[in-house]
């Protein structure tokens, strides 16, 4: 029983995984890559641990799954903020539809 | 004692994500350990000088708000995976990127952490850079408003109102 709901869950988190590289691909500018990568990479991985975990039957395994989910959820996000700090402050342009820069404008003052 | 606190939470992480026990013998591995604990004295000495500012008082009504934010937080980012599948699979991809400002009230490091932290995992906002006296820019993949009261009400204020009762 447990086999089958951790699989179903590794699935799903396989699914959105996907779905985050096809935005990798189609996305116009490093930020909106970004954006994909982050939230979709983010959820998609901490489902396929937690299937992991629901999967395996040893403690241990189910412990390293937990402890890496949650540190997937604190570093990613702010992974993807320094990659975009990074990337605007050495002169990455945004997409030429972009319709605000406010970032953009405020440095120039 | 801060640090003594800090090394023993870095060893207690080590161990759990290593294991260092061997299943079939029952023995312990001595170098995963020793490992460990050079590792946990490294973390200790680089990060011994970060000093979060933890409020004392009412600890145990901050971690049931703590736990109240969870369900909250996960709802946010399944949406957000729904809505970046949703952009990603339309044909015309409805986009409209741009960075936006916006203003926050929080205060205290941890609280504008945990506030840049959950923008960044909710639809369609990333935190880009804050600046010292409490603004965010944050890209935004469709934007709705561009000043910085009406962008500051839709993104940040959902979040602020619970995470004030943790942090502050």
């Amino acid at each position: 029983m447990s086999e089958i709901v951790g699989m179903v869950i590794i699935a799903i988190g396989v699914v959105f995984d996907f779905f985050g590289c096809v935005g990798l691909v189609r996305f116009p500018d490093i930020y909106n890559r970004l954006q994909a990568a982050t939230k979709c990479v983010t959820l998609g991985t901490c489902f396929i641990l937690l299937g992991a975990l629901i999967t395996c039957g040893s403690a241990p395994t189910a412990t390293k799954a937990a402890l890496c989910a949650i540190f997937i959820l604190l570093t990613s996000p702010t992974a993807a903020h320094a990659l975009a700090r990074g990337a605007h402050l050495s002169g990455v342009k945004l997409w030429e539809k972009s319709v605000v820069d406010k970032y953009e404008d405020d440095k120039k003052h | 004692m801060r640090r003594l606190v800090l090394f023993i939470i870095a060893f207690i992480a080590w161990f759990l994500l290593v294991w260092p026990f061997d299943t079939l013998t029952n023995h312990l591995r001595w170098q995963s350990v020793i490992a460990g604990l050079v590792v946990a004295l490294l973390t200790t000495i680089i990060f011994g000088e970060v000093r979060p500012r933890v409020p004392r008082q009412g600890i145990i009504k901050r971690c049931l708000w703590a736990i109240c934010y969870l369900p909250v937080l996960f709802w946010y980012c399944l949406l957000a995976n729904l809505d970046v599948v949703y952009r990603v699979l339309h044909p015309e991809m409805p986009i409209k990127p741009g960075i936006v400002k916006v203003k926050t009230s929080l205060s205290t490091a941890s609280a504008i952490t945990a506030l840049c932290n959950s923008i960044t995992l909710t639809p369609g906002t990333l935190t880009v850079d804050l600046t010292e006296d409490g603004y965010l820019y944050i890209h935004w993949i469709n934007v709705r408003a561009t000043d910085i009261e009406k962008a500051s009400r839709i993104i940040v204020s959902r979040f602020e109102r619970i995470l004030r009762r943790i942090f502050e």
